[in-house]
């Protein structure tokens, strides 16, 4: 007796929390083009994933806010594929007496929200900003730190922080239009926010999903979603 | 080893146990003595903690005292300040984690006094008040030790619902349990088991205190 029937291939994606509605649509590519892979994807902390991926988690790709937690789980550093930039904003809430763009000189600011800076490569990006505009030691006491970027932008969208610096991604998100402003910082304030990728079981999956993230198609979901491109990953793969 | 989020998640597991047995022991009362037939939905209140997830009970704690809820309004009405993210709001949040704790023991210790010894008590004279100080508690006093250690130890290994409503302010909001964690997201993995270790301690020696007084190794009152 032969076993002919090809079990259908399962591709399980660990993915940063910035990535929560880019990759939908991604998804949603992928799966048509593939319908006879099991596409799952697990949103949460880049740190988490990898002290998960460190201990044996099943995953397939890691897609990490910050390449580093990528680079640390390669075994060869060419085998990490940088695949977008992060942006940050301030935002406050509609209805909110603020202006995103004196938000944070604003004295009427009682609590500001941004990433935990001690792993949220958001959080280190929003400190960073905050330093070089000479705002950090006025705004200390009034800092709240979410575990990570997504839970930094529940803060602010419930009210119980007046204003926050998320991800121009989580800004842009269908389910946050509407909800509130935000005002772009420039980019000149804070270090480059480089998110990478890694395969960590090879399969021809793997490697399609990568391929249609670095493709044009990938590369417009991201880009519409708030996140820039590196220059980088135009080429490789 | 993060010694300002230990000494946090003391202060609020402590102060936590303190306001638990100001309300939970009449609440506990009244679950066990109330002739009312509706209290079932009262013990279904109260045990609703236990069977909740704490992000559920963080996210609605997180909504009901922010500035746009009439509880957080009323607050920064007459306190001035902000109950989210703070240690107050953090409180709030543990008192309502732990509330099954303190209760269930209590009221199940309660229920097991003879009841001979209230109405003896009652037929002397002596006032329900009075009674339920001289004659109840001190009978029911393992089972109120055990609701308070439980009380302690859960709060002190409270984590989904600091994280919801916390902030993770420094010497504020950063328990132990948050510290932890923020110590395995930074890749610190050494600290991380260190105060892992800490804590499975405190937890183990908690536990082994509140078994050995329900079998009365230690006795919680002077011997005569």
């Amino acid at each position: 007796m032969s076993c002919s029937t090809r079990h259908p291939a399962k591709l399980t994606v660990a993915a940063a929390a910035d990535l929560n509605f880019a990759m939908e649509e991604v998804a949603r590519q992928y799966r048509a083009t593939h319908p006879d892979v099991e596409l799952a994807i697990a949103y949460g902390s880049s740190g988490n994933f990898h002290a998960q991926i460190r201990n044996g988690a099943p995953f397939d790709i890691f897609l990490s806010a910050d390449i580093d937690y990528a680079r640390r789980l390669a075994t060869s550093p060419a085998d990490v594929f940088p695949y977008a930039e992060g942006r940050i904003v301030v935002w406050v809430p509609g209805g909110s007496p603020l202006d995103p763009a004196t938000a944070l000189r604003a004295p009427t600011l009682r609590r500001l929200a941004i990433a935990n800076p001690d792993h949220a490569p958001y959080g280190r990006a929003a400190l960073t900003a905050l330093r070089g505009m000479g705002l950090y030691d006025t705004l200390r006491p009034k800092l709240v730190l979410g575990e990570n970027i997504a839970q930094t932008f529940q803060f602010v969208q419930s009210g119980a922080a007046d204003a926050g610096i998320v991800a121009l991604s989580l800004a842009l998100a269908p389910k946050a239009k509407g909800t509130g402003v935000y005002w772009e910082i420039p980019h000149s304030l804070y270090p480059r926010l480089e998110q990478g990728g890694l395969i960590l079981k090879d399969s021809p999956a793997a490697r399609d999903f990568r391929a249609l993230l670095l493709s044009g198609a990938g590369r417009g979901i991201l880009e519409r979603y708030g996140f820039a491109l590196p220059a980088a990953a135009a080429g490789g793969y | 080893m993060d010694w300002q989020a230990i000494a946090l998640s003391l202060r609020l597991a402590t102060v936590t146990t303190a306001i638990l047995l100001l309300v939970g022991l009449p609440i506990a009362y009244w679950l066990t003595f109330s002739p009312r037939r509706w209290k079932f939905l009262v013990e279904a209140v109260v045990a609703l903690p236990l069977v909740l997830p704490p992000t559920v009970l963080g996210f609605y704690v997180l909504i009901a005292i922010g500035p746009r809820s009439p509880i957080g309004a009323l607050y920064s009405r007459l306190t001035g300040g902000l109950l989210p993210f703070s240690f107050e709001g953090l409180l709030l949040a543990s008192v309502l984690y732990s509330l099954p704790f303190m209760v269930q023991p209590v009221a199940a210790a309660f229920a097991a006094v003879d009841r001979k010894f209230l109405e003896a008590s009652w037929c002397l004279g002596i006032a329900p008040g009075a009674t339920f100080r001289r004659v109840l508690v001190p009978l029911a006093l393992p089972g109120i030790a055990t609701g308070a250690i439980l009380s302690f130890a859960h709060t002190l290994g409270e984590f989904g619902v600091v994280l919801m409503v916390g902030g993770n302010i420094a010497g504020v909001t950063r328990t132990v349990s948050i510290s932890i964690y923020d110590q395995v997201q930074s890749l610190d993995y050494a600290a991380a088991s260190e105060t892992s270790l800490f804590l499975l301690a405190v937890s183990f020696l908690v536990l082994a205190l509140t078994y050995a007084l329900q079998r009365r190794i230690l006795s919680v009152w002077p011997a005569n």
